[in-house]
């Protein structure tokens, strides 16, 4: 598919002295739905592992930096392995490298929220409980997917996610429930995250389709569950739930913040100085 | 007062004499086993500088993780800087079996009074560096511990056993990558050659000055901390390093180096000791950097430290209410 098609610029529409003008599309073309669904799952983690990766070396104690350096060890794992799924989904012979590091950020499906800049400490564990509460649910219950590889990477990815949301819970409660400093620190964080937090759950045409193969679950079962665990979290840890307002959406269908092309043009600046190169 | 500036107590010379007996006999001195304090402090002095070297380490291969070329290259350079913050902290716990706080030690590195690794003041410039890193630093870093790791103290020396092997795994990695770009294109093995001709004499420097000028090493070889003198390791590790850069097809920037058949070690030209001198001094090229990103971190990290000792503190007084 050629560039300009799956953006959805008009391709002939309408013709203004020769050239076209009106588009039919208002929206990006999305490609089939199994592999955006794949690359959701893959490019959350990818970006999240990439964000939490930022710490190693810079932790506010050593034993953090051995904790975040492990999360993004599980997150940049699972999402080699559910890119490599989208690229065998594909066909069109793309490995997890190809689809890490030769695609442009509006070909990135990832929720808004794990392109974020890394913030303080306090963002950081705020952004990786609210995203693991939601992986734990939905690991869950993809371990039962029609889709033997996805549920073989759940299978992996369930241990993996059940840690990251005891340690990020631990601390948001230690810093919630720490100093005056920390509590409002934490608060702010929690404030900044919420309005990304509607697109965890966001269903599209893209989730009915995956869902209606049974290799994926209707999103509002985890929600509930989701809701419990950090109505139970943010209670012990004596924060406030921000009022669910507008919330941001954009990131499944490409349309992503500001902080994501700085990211991807770090991330992949050598392998872009050298095409074709073997690492 | 610094541990390191109170003057020494007056050691028993009875017991400093069983103590010599127990090293001469190639026995193993354990944390509650009476020892010179000069053994202790230079036990500190060491053990206390590896760890340092560990958390300072992850600073230059920190650098590349976010622009690692591939998942499974990202993947591993997370996990070996990962394993870096793990021996740094193993060896600041086998510090406190000598009675010191890690948290002082830690204070002494960042008020730039504690030495660690010259080689880290090092930038890193390129991918490549990550492969020369793996290959000739953990390499020489091998070739060091491999030797502390029949240490006559015994913390240090069991902790020397399990951090060189996960410091093998490290070489054979960072030496693959240099393969890797050995075999790839022409910019790749460009790539590769300079970060060699930039890390390889820093690496020799890595042993310490030429034993006519190390203040330690007679007393040090005494007391077998240390089973061979800096010199010895520096030729052992480049003649080991010799036929693996031949296999590389790359050239090691001293055209000195040549083979004696006489002794069997590979001849090399003059260490720059004012090089050396410069960086140990302070005057690296990133010195200021590195200290820099520690200090930043320890004091961006505060509020954090605070609030978790904060809230252990509420656990407590919960607890004993309860």
């Amino acid at each position: 598919m050629a560039e300009s098609e799956e953006l959805g610029i008009a391709t002939g529409e309408a013709q203004a002295g020769g050239r076209a003008v009106a588009g039919a599309s208002r929206g990006p073309v999305l490609g089939p739905p199994l592999v955006e669904y794949l690359l959701r799952l893959g490019d959350d983690r990818l970006i999240l592992g990439h964000r939490l990766s930022e710490w190693c070396g810079h932790g506010p104690i050593l034993e953090e930096d051995i904790a975040l350096s492990n999360m993004a060890l599980d997150l940049i794992g699972q999402a080699a392995s559910l890119l490599r799924l989208a690229g065998e989904a594909e066909g069109q012979g793309r490995d997890e490298d190809a689809l890490a590091y030769w695609r442009d950020g509006v070909r990135f499906r990832n929720a808004l929220l794990m392109e974020l800049p890394k913030g303080d400490f306090g963002f950081t564990v705020v952004r990786q409980f609210l995203v693991s509460a939601q992986s734990v649910f939905l690991w869950e219950a993809l371990l039962a997917s029609t889709h033997e590889g996805l549920a073989g990477v759940a299978a992996k990815a369930i241990k993996e996610a059940k840690y990251h949301l005891r340690h990020a819970s631990e601390w948001v409660v230690r810093l919630g429930d720490g100093t005056p400093e920390s509590h409002d620190r934490v608060q702010r964080a929690l404030d900044d995250c919420w309005r990304y937090t509607g697109e965890l759950f966001a269903q599209d045409e893209v989730d009915a389709a995956v869902a209606a193969l049974g290799i994926t679950v209707d999103m509002a079962s985890i929600r509930a569950r989701w809701d419990q665990v950090v109505d139970d979290v943010l209670q012990r840890a004596t924060l406030t739930r921000p009022a669910d307002g507008p919330m941001r959406h954009g990131g499944r269908v490409g349309r992503h913040t500001e902080h994501l092309g700085h990211l991807l043009s770090v991330m992949q600046s050598v392998a872009r100085a050298h095409p074709g190169a073997t690492w | 007062m610094p541990e390191t500036t109170r003057p020494l107590p007056t050691d028993d010379p009875t017991q400093v004499a069983a103590f010599e007996a127990r090293i001469a006999a190639g026995e193993s001195i354990e944390p509650k086993d009476w020892m010179p304090e000069r053994y202790r402090r230079q036990l500190t002095r060491m053990m206390s500088q590896h760890a340092h070297s560990e958390i300072v380490g992850m600073l230059p291969e920190g650098n590349w993780i976010t622009r690692a070329p591939s998942l499974r290259r990202k993947l591993s350079l997370i996990a070996k800087v990962q394993d870096e913050a793990g021996h740094g902290l193993y060896i600041y716990c086998g510090t406190e079996t000598l009675g010191v706080d890690r948290f002082d030690l830690y204070n002494q590195l960042l008020d730039g009074t504690a030495k660690y690794s010259s080689i880290f003041n090092y930038p890193t410039l390129a991918w490549a560096d990550m492969g020369v890193i793996g290959w000739l630093v953990d390499g020489a870093a091998i070739v060091n511990q491999t030797i502390l790791a029949k240490t006559s103290y015994g913390p240090y020396a069991r902790a020397m056993v399990r951090i060189c092997k996960e410091e093998n795994f490290h070489k054979r990695q960072g030496y693959e990558i240099c393969m890797t770009l050995a075999k790839g294109t022409p910019a790749q093995r460009e790539m590769l050659q300079d970060a060699v001709n930039r890390f390889w004499w820093p690496s020799l420097m890595m042993f310490g000055p030429s034993d006519t000028h190390s203040p330690n090493t007679a007393e040090l070889l005494k007391w077998r901390v240390k089973r061979k003198t800096n010199d010895e390791l520096r030729q052992r590790f480049i003649n080991l390093t010799v036929p693996q850069a031949q296999e590389l097809g790359i050239t090691l920037p001293d055209p000195d180096l040549r083979y004696n058949a006489e002794t069997k070690n590979w001849d090399f030209g003059t260490i720059d000791w004012s090089e050396f001198q410069e960086v140990i001094a302070g005057n690296g090229p990133c010195n200021r950097e590195r200290l820099e990103a520690r200090r930043a971190a320890h004091d961006e990290g505060r509020w954090v430290r605070d609030a978790a000792a904060a809230h252990a503190a509420k656990r407590s007084q919960a607890t004993a209410a309860a």
